[in-house]
Parts: C-alpha cells; structure tokens; sequence
C-alpha cells in the first residue's frame, strides 16, 4: 500500500472497518512512513477533540420558549 | 461511532509509533452511544400511552445535545432553535408512528437534522447541494504536515478549544459538515446517515473522508508546535 492508499482507507481503518490484511498492509506502511503514521494520528486526534465538546447547556431564553411551545401542544391534548 | 469508541476506549488508545510499540489499531466494536440510557425505552413506553411528563424527560435529556445539532448544521441561532423546537413538535406529533428499531435518540437526531437541513437550504439554496457527487481522483495527501507534539489540545483552556472547535466546523463547507457532524458527533451508522441526507454510502463516505481531512489541516494551523499565528 502506498500513501494514496492509506489516505483512501484512512475513514475505514480509523473506524476500524478495513479487513485483516488491508488493516495490516496499512500498518505495514504507516511503520516506515512518517507523514502518513502523522496524517493518521493528527486525524483521529481531529475527530477526538470533536468527540471531547462539552455538553451543550441550552441558553435559558431557548429553553423556556421550547418548553413553553411543548406545554402548549402537549397539555390541552395529551399525547 | 468512531467517537463512542474513541471515548470508551480513550485511557489505552495510544498514537501509532511505529514498530518497537504495539499498533494501535482502532477500535472496532460498535459500542452503544454514550447518550443510551436504560430506561429510554420505558419513557417512550409511557409517553405513548400518554405520559406528558415522560415526554418532557425526553426533551430535557436531550435538547442540549439536538440543540448542538442544529446549530452545527446550520450555523445559525436562530435557525437552530427553530429547528429544535419544530423537532421536539413532530416528535411529539408522530410519537405513536417510531416503531421503536432504533433509539429514541437516533430517530429524534434524524427529524432534526431533517429539520435543520431544511432552513439551511433555505439560507443558503446555492452554497448547500448534497446532490453533486464527489468522485474523481483528486490528490487527498494532506500538504501542510508539521508536528503536533504531545498533547495539543491540553495546551488549550477549554472555552479557548471551544472557540477553535467552533471557528474550524463554521468554515467547513455545509456538505462535508453535515456528514461530519452526523456520523462523528452524533454517532449516526454510516447507514442512518445515508439514509437521513438522502445519499449513498458511498457518497456518505467519501464526504466524512474529506471532511476529516479538511478538518485536521484546519486544526493544524492552531495545534501545530508554536500555535496558530
């Protein structure tokens, strides 16, 4: 595998949904290939940071104008 | 669900470093989201029979997260709160028709994120197409590679991260950003997401590559040794 290759399958190996040998082929390569052994970590540490986001707290204003649109509909009707 | 594994298996997850250490392969397992609880089934359970309160334990276990959601699809506040309320309302509406084969959740991220797309579109009817397809085989090696050195986002405070999460996904182009924010964020299948934007897989795919790509060069100008200029 070349370093086209290893950009090709990155999403599917970080995702871990490449078979055995292609898995293995690609390891192969990121051992003697500096750049893509960086593009591979540097990348799965992008989707890390994203995955890291604290939880949203809903702006108290949206909040109550969400719940008061629920109450509305769900209150005089039920579900 | 990349993201869910990425959290569960985070402690032994180490970088790939070469042959003298062990490959860190990613990990494989489909590992439920980290938003499941065990009791979401009982609440809808009892919302369909009726149970307002039960509904409004569903919205506020997760408007915050569909909140997220539609603000990282539209980018706009307004939109988004638009979006999550007409969301939560459908939901509502259409309660007795979720036939229960997937989580509550994934089928609620669905309607927003249908929602959200819908006044995107509006905003931005020619900026936003999910129907170009994106082949061709155009050079994906990244070009701007330098050194990220141990740990970057710890050198970061966390409303400063917050603030560079947010600048790098706004400059995502919306099609590469929806995908990304589908499958990454919200753990969406590949599949769901598929389904949920009315595209193939394969199309679903090679967007979230792109968007991932696209997405680490803009992070390097901010994580690289030295910091953003």
């Amino acid at each position: 595998m070349n370093c086209k290759g290893v950009i090709r399958e990155l999403s599917d190996y970080l995702d871990g949904d490449l078979r055995l040998a292609e898995k293995q082929e690609l390891e192969r390569h990121l051992e003697d290939c500096e750049d893509c052994k960086m593009v591979v970590n540097q990348t799965r540490l992008t989707v890390e940071v994203f995955c890291d986001r604290e939880q949203v707290e809903l702006p108290g204003d949206v909040k109550s104008r969400l719940h008061e649109a629920l109450q509305r509909k769900i209150k005089p009707q039920g579900i | 669900m990349l993201c869910a594994a990425i959290m569960e298996k985070k402690a032994s997850i180490r970088p790939f470093a070469g042959p003298r250490e062990p490959l860190s392969a990613p990990n494989p397992h489909r590992l439920p989201s980290t938003v499941a609880r065990d009791d979401e089934h009982l609440l809808v359970a009892a919302a369909k029979r009726g149970d307002a309160a039960a509904f409004e334990e569903l919205v506020n276990r997760y408007e915050g997260k569909i909140f997220r959601l539609t603000m990282n699809i539209t980018r706009n506040r307004e939109d988004a709160e638009d979006a999550m309320q007409d969301a939560f309302l459908k939901s509502y509406a259409h309660l007795k028709d979720f036939q229960e084969d997937s989580r509550f959740y994934t089928w609620l991220v669905r309607i927003a994120a249908n929602e959200a797309l819908m006044r995107l579109r509006k905003r931005r009817p020619n900026q936003f197409s999910l129907d170009e397809p994106i082949e061709g085989d155009e050079d994906l090696m990244p070009r701007e590679l330098e050194d990220w050195g141990p740990s970057p986002e710890q050198r970061f405070a966390q409303t400063e991260m917050r603030e560079i999460l947010n600048e790098v996904i706004d400059k995502l182009e919306p099609d590469f950003r929806v995908v990304f924010v589908l499958r990454d964020i919200e753990e969406l299948s590949t599949e769901e997401t598929a389904s949920t934007l009315g595209i193939s897989i394969p199309a679903v795919k090679s967007r979230l590559l792109r968007a991932r790509l696209k997405l680490r060069q803009k992070l390097n100008h901010y994580f690289r040794q030295g910091g953003a200029n």
